[in-house]
């Protein structure tokens, strides 16, 4: 094309680079949730209280916690990050801001991942936090607890990116709530199941080096291919609203 | 070339292409099909261990082996609509998901029947058990997506991410699983090997995988021959083709 028949918007030292607009819309994230805190207290909630379920439903023997603990846990962090997926968009689709983005000269899935970042950090970084306390209260041992953290500090993001092509795809549809769980349950096994491994291995008294490394391997995976995924899936929806 | 491939996403060609090629596709998936099972069911030699029990691998590994390629076969399909819209390729996905659904279900149910004289129990949490499960999880989402989206072209491009976002899972979650827990005897057919398992029960083990594959062929031109007809009911030529009484 033909450089002057171009419309020039802005000139080009006033675009913002990539980087800097991601650190604008991750740093928007954080400031609009912490308007609305209730929001961000309530995946902790649920977390502890699914957590809590277990020894009333099943048993409070402190052998059978300990052996199952770390799946309660890691089944409560599952289901707390994917209820909390549907807000990852849902606000900015509805006052009109995610079209906006979608506008912007930077390519979208930088922005989406500044966003899935953030989610993370609202809702994944507080549930690995808490975990140490719940470990304690399913007699997880000691060393046991650090690496059930480790594994979740580092599968979490992993939710959170996955979760990310869910909430784009089943935006603005109907009962978006019950079918992201159904497109997302699936896609979440892997993680979940390297996730309880690695606790049950560090339980066993095994090296847990080679866990941990495929853990990580998700998440670069997740981290390179899910934020494409998720900008395509947002850019239809937003042209089927 | 191009002239072919701009025909292939004419509805209108497929639909006078499948119509020549399905009674051919439904004969030889029947005479492959009823070959295949006639002999494994009846001729084929018992298992010295399993017995007669065995026979179910007849209709069981080529519901399975057709459950998984079905999957790939959409995910090239999602490739071509996301890449060049492809309007035939997103009729494909969306015709021969709940066949895929179906399949998956038959592999599971004769998994289930077959485990029950042979592992003494129905259901094991065994890889690739659990690996079909989820591939049964993966089209339900893809149905269900599908179904939720009311605009047929976001539709499309939206089950079309989905499909691609799972063919990505689908060996990480195969061999997680496989990490996870083993129990099932390894895959009957690798292409590089010779099958473990003598001749008279493995050729027609083979024709009737061969017999699903052309029965597949013809029940996904004939769902996407409706679909087709439902997305075009307002074009010219569906309206002949429906008032000269042939469809």
């Amino acid at each position: 094309m033909n450089a002057e028949v171009r419309p020039v918007i802005r000139p080009q030292s006033e675009l913002v680079s990539g980087a800097s607009a991601m650190k604008a819309v991750f740093a928007r994230d954080l400031r609009v949730a912490f308007r609305q805190r209730q929001d961000l207290l309530n995946p902790l909630l649920f977390f502890v209280m699914v957590v809590t379920l277990f020894p009333l439903g099943v048993s409070p023997e402190v052998a059978f916690l300990r052996e199952a603990g770390a799946g309660i846990l890691w089944v409560a962090a599952l289901l707390s990050v994917l209820l909390s997926l549907d807000h990852l968009f849902r606000h900015d689709f509805d006052d009109g801001t995610l079209e906006q983005l979608v506008l912007q000269p930077q390519p979208l899935f930088l922005l989406v991942l500044a966003k899935t970042l953030a989610h993370w950090v609202l809702t994944g970084l507080p549930l690995v936090l808490l975990a140490p306390v719940l470990g304690v209260m399913v007699h997880l041992e000691g060393s046991t607890i650090w690496v059930l953290c480790l594994t979740l500090l580092v599968g979490t993001p992993v939710l959170s990116l996955i979760g990310s092509i869910g909430a784009a795809l089943t935006l603005g549809l109907r009962s978006a709530g019950v079918l992201l769980s159904l497109l997302i349950i699936p896609l979440y096994i892997p993680v979940l199941i390297f996730g309880t491994g690695t606790v049950a291995a560090a339980a066993d008294g095994a090296a847990v080096g080679g866990y941990l490394a495929l853990l990580g391997a998700f998440l670069v995976l997740a981290l390179t291919l899910a934020p494409f995924a998720a900008s395509a899936a947002l850019r239809i929806s937003l042209s089927n609203a | 070339m191009w002239q072919f491939f701009h025909k292939l996403g004419s509805p209108k060609w497929f639909f006078g292409i499948a119509n020549r090629l399905m009674p051919w596709l439904l004969a030889a998936a029947l005479l492959l099909l009823a070959a295949g099972l006639v002999w494994g069911l009846f001729f084929a030699p018992k298992d010295y261990l399993q017995g007669n029990s065995y026979r179910i691998i007849f209709i069981h590994v080529p519901s399975a082996f057709l459950a998984q390629s079905v999957y790939i076969m959409m995910a090239v399909a999602a490739v071509v609509t996301l890449v060049w819209r492809m309007k035939l390729a997103d009729v494909f996905v969306k015709a021969v998901a709940p066949v895929g659904l179906l399949l998956t279900f038959l592999a599971l149910f004769t998994g289930a029947v077959w485990g029950k004289p042979t592992w003494g129990t129905w259901w094991i949490w065994d890889a690739r058990l659990t690996s079909m499960l989820i591939l049964l999880f993966l089209y339900g989402g893809v149905i269900a997506l599908d179904r939720s989206i009311s605009d047929e072209k976001s539709a499309a491009r939206a089950v079309a991410v989905l499909v691609l976002v799972g063919v990505v899972n689908i060996p990480i979650i195969k061999y997680s699983v496989e990490w996870w827990n083993t129990l099932h005897q390894p895959a009957t057919f690798k292409l590089t090997e010779k099958p473990s398992m003598p001749a008279e029960m493995w050729v027609p083990l083979l024709l009737s995988v061969l017999g699903l594959y052309l029965l597949f062929g013809w029940l996904a031109c004939l769902r996407m021959k409706t679909e087709i007809l439902v997305r075009e009911q307002r074009t010219r030529w569906v309206r002949e083709y429906i008032s000269a009484g042939r469809a």
